[in-house]
């Protein structure tokens, strides 16, 4: 549907699909290369502010941390519960499986790529299942949210961290589940594997992302003093 | 190859079209109305808080309608008195002064100006009216729950607003819902900030270089950075207050509360880490109010003086320099607080260093008029009070940003008028010229020449009516939030003032109602506006007003020219459209 309004019939526009070569005077970078709706490029600019108002937010709970742990004398740290570190070992490793999946889906190698990603799938959700399982254990030795502020401060970062992982998982499993049904389209057009490569690496950037927070949050809970 | 998806159809059904819609448009709109209902609450709270401080011992019986439980006996409670003070604040600083330049002006305008078909992200951008109009409702509902809403304020300090139901009314229910709310708000801001940000670096047309950028997209890109910084923070804070309240954690609450003849079990916490927390997103909070208001006011101010603006580049660093050292002031919020004498200072200078480009900005306004044709158009009337007024405003916040001053004012009305004017009323003067100015764009056409003007001559004259005697209040040493004076002897004198500033409210609260009789009347009865009115250069006065459902149609605009190419020498009228082609001026 080509709309013309008249009065702008001396205003210089393109058409879509059947661009001339830039101009000298483009001004600067512009949306020349960019087809119409979302550009893949969007979706990696987008997570890395998202990236920094997450960071903020977790930024606000550690100021929080130290004030409160400088404040009282009721501040009783407890250790880590084992499990906790092999928790840590888990989620670096989906970090690994990721990153794996990822080159292979680069060299289209789609199926490999898959199965990858479904491990990686796999290990999030038994990390959420171990850090749920941290807390039963720490609530059999009768330290829970408000037994001291330093509890207090671990089950509430667990949990935003551990919703904030909960996302990541459903866009994994979300990104999974489309890419074993729809392998064979995938295979089929450049366009959707680029786009389900950009997909990929942007939940994979958000990943990372949660997987260095969680090893900042266990030094600061347990490491840090 | 070409491209099949150039242009986007607007979907047939109304709920998708009108409800549930995804485009930036219709989205911008909803966001408009939804704080034109919220500034009518906002008003009428005021107007019940101006009549108790002027006739303290009337009755109103009539007005004990709305809120019958809460003004049992027409009288309205010290209580229920900090319950309109907390509503009102939160109502308009988050409903309205957030929501209003940045959700509706910068929803609808944004993606246009920059040369887009739509927002980056169309359905985070649907999703965050949606958890916005939510986040309302729920707010409004502390009004109906038991207990009422909260009188922690608009800033919820605690422990007042931690302890629970046992230091007063509406710190039950009505604070919890507050909580949830702000929450609410804060996510449906973040979904619109990574819009805005993606949209602008993103989407930006051909030949729309950053420096080719209305002032307006700078205002709103650098706002949305604020807001998707300093939203989480209120977000953390949010959450552990939450945690304070029902979970029974010590984040805020002291050892050895005693409140209501009950020593509180908790323990350790620290009610100066949420005014921290609170503050430090307080007082980005402030321009993320003001900052779109200002990108309004050079926009329009360029226009109608028919010249460009004066130091585009400077005004630009000056945005960025009022939103970084928005970051690094929130401590001037609490020099009361028992802060250390050093750290005061350091927040005092950071604080008074903002006058800076806030001064940069108001030379450069002021350039931009000098030997200017002005054109008195209804929105240059209003970009011309906001000047005004920021000065005004800006003035007191000199005084206030040093300690010894600030000290022996902090708790009385100086402040009061000081916020209102630099932040309320300076911003509500944005969001007016923006809505004159962007009328014919948004409904096709034309608002009342005649009754804008009046309206703009009563709110003007109005609110300085309204907030210079509160300075004198202020230095007279009268309390805020107090709603008798009955038992201060030194304060009886001070009582016609109070008559007077109600009075004065009362006439500027009927003078918006012009305006909202314009703004309906005009969207079906108003004259048919053209193209591009105004006779302006940006690229929303390309396209027909309204603008389609694509905003371009399949094909995308170049851009040429810089923003605001007004009296250009050799050019053949006195304006030259960002894509008017390169050789519209003959040198």
């Amino acid at each position: 549907m080509a709309k013309t309004i008249p009065s702008l019939a001396d205003i210089e526009t393109i058409t879509i699909g059947s661009r001339p070569p830039g101009r000298p005077d483009d001004g600067g970078r512009g949306g020349e290369q960019r087809p119409p709706g979302l550009p893949e490029g969007g979706y990696r600019l987008a997570m890395l502010f998202a990236l920094a108002s997450i960071s903020m937010l977790f930024l606000g709970f550690t100021s929080a941390y130290i004030v409160r742990q400088g404040l009282g004398e009721d501040w009783r740290p407890f250790s880590p519960p084992s499990i906790l570190w092999a928790n840590t070992a888990l989620l670096l490793i989906s970090s690994a499986t990721l990153h794996r999946a990822r080159s292979l889906l680069r060299r289209e190698a789609i199926r490999e790529s898959l199965r990858w990603l479904s491990i990686t799938t796999l290990l999030g959700l038994l990390f959420l299942a171990g850090q749920y399982e941290a807390w039963r254990r720490l609530a059999a030795q009768g330290i829970y949210l408000s037994t001291n502020p330093h509890s207090s401060f671990f089950y509430l970062l667990t949990a935003a961290h551990g919703a904030h992982l909960l996302g990541g998982l459903l866009a994994l499993a979300y990104l999974t589940w489309r890419g074993w049904r729809r392998q064979l389209l995938l295979m089929g057009t450049p366009d959707h594997l680029k786009r389900y490569g950009a997909l990929v690496g942007t939940v994979a950037l958000y990943w990372h992302f949660m997987d260095g927070l969680w090893v900042y949050l266990f030094i600061l809970l347990f490491l840090w003093r | 190859m070409t491209q099949a998806v150039a242009t986007h159809e607007p979907p047939r059904s109304f709920i998708r079209r009108y409800i549930f819609s995804t485009d930036h448009k219709v989205i911008g709109l909803q966001y408009l109305f939804l704080a034109m209902a919220a500034v009518t609450i906002g008003i009428v709270l005021s107007i019940y808080m101006r009549l108790r401080l002027a006739w303290p011992t009337e009755r109103w019986p009539l007005l004990a309608k709305l809120f019958p439980q809460a003004m049992a006996g027409g009288t309205i409670s010290p209580e229920f008195y900090l319950s309109l003070v907390t509503m009102h604040g939160t109502i308009m600083i988050f409903f309205v002064l957030t929501t209003a330049p940045l959700g509706g002006f910068g929803n609808y305008f944004l993606p246009i100006q920059v040369g887009a078909h739509d927002m980056a992200f169309p359905v985070l951008n649907m999703l965050s009216f949606w958890v916005t109009l939510a986040g309302f409702l729920v707010l409004l509902a502390a009004f109906f729950v038991s207990g009422g809403a909260p009188i922690s304020g608009w800033t919820a300090y605690a422990p007042l607003s931690a302890v629970g139901e046992i230091a007063g009314p509406g710190l039950g229910m009505g604070q919890n819902l507050w909580i949830v709310s702000i929450a609410l708000f804060c996510i449906a801001s973040l979904l619109g900030a990574l819009n805005f940000i993606t949209t602008t670096l993103n989407l930006r047309t051909k030949g729309m270089s950053m420096t080719r950028l209305p002032l307006t997209v700078w205002a709103w890109f650098t706002t949305a950075v604020l807001a998707l910084l300093a939203f989480p923070v209120l977000l953390a804070g949010g959450i552990l207050l939450l945690l304070d309240r029902v979970a029974g954690t010590s984040f805020f609450i002291p050892e050895g509360l005693i409140v209501s003849d009950k020593i509180l079990p908790h323990k350790g916490g620290s009610p100066l880490l949420w005014q921290h927390l609170f503050w430090f997103f307080g007082h980005p909070e402030v321009y993320i109010a003001i900052l779109p208001g200002m990108g309004i006011t050079s926009h329009v101010l360029s226009t109608f003086a028919r010249k460009p603006i004066f130091g585009y580049r400077a005004m630009v660093a000056a945005i960025f320099a009022i939103g970084l050292l928005g970051f690094l002031v929130w401590g001037h919020h609490m020099f009361v607080s028992g802060m250390s004498p050093y750290s005061a200072i350091a927040f005092s200078l950071l604080t008074l260093s903002i006058g800076v480009p806030s001064a940069i900005k108001t030379f450069n306004w002021l350039a931009t008029l000098y030997k200017a044709q002005i054109r008195f158009t209804v929105p240059m009337l209003f970009a011309l009070g906001f000047v005004s007024i920021f000065v005004t405003g800006g003035l007191s916040g000199i005084i206030l940003g040093q300690t010894s001053l600030d000290i022996p004012m902090h708790d009385t009305y100086f402040v009061v008028a000081h916020f209102h004017l630099i932040m309320g009323v300076a911003a509500i003067f944005g969001i007016f010229a923006g809505t004159y100015y962007w009328f014919p764009k948004m409904f096709g056409r034309m608002m009342n020449d005649a009754l804008g003007k009046l309206h703009f001559w009563l709110t003007f004259i109005g609110v300085y009516a309204i907030f210079i005697p509160m300075h004198i209040l202020g230095i007279a040493g009268h309390p805020r939030r107090y709603a008798e004076t009955a038992g201060f002897d030194f304060l009886a004198p001070l009582q016609p003032i109070h008559v007077f500033i109600t009075i004065a409210a009362l006439i500027t609260a009927a003078a918006q109602l012009l305006f909202f009789f314009n703004f309906f009347w005009s969207i079906w009865k108003g004259r048919r506006a053209e193209i591009n009115p105004w006779r302006a250069t940006t690229l929303e006065w390309t396209i027909p007003s309204p603008p389609p459902h694509d905003n371009f149609g399949p094909q995308v605009p170049v851009v040429h020219h810089g923003p605001y190419e007004y009296s250009v020498p050799g050019a053949a009228e006195d304006y030259i459209l960002q894509t008017a082609p390169p050789t519209a001026v003959k040198s």
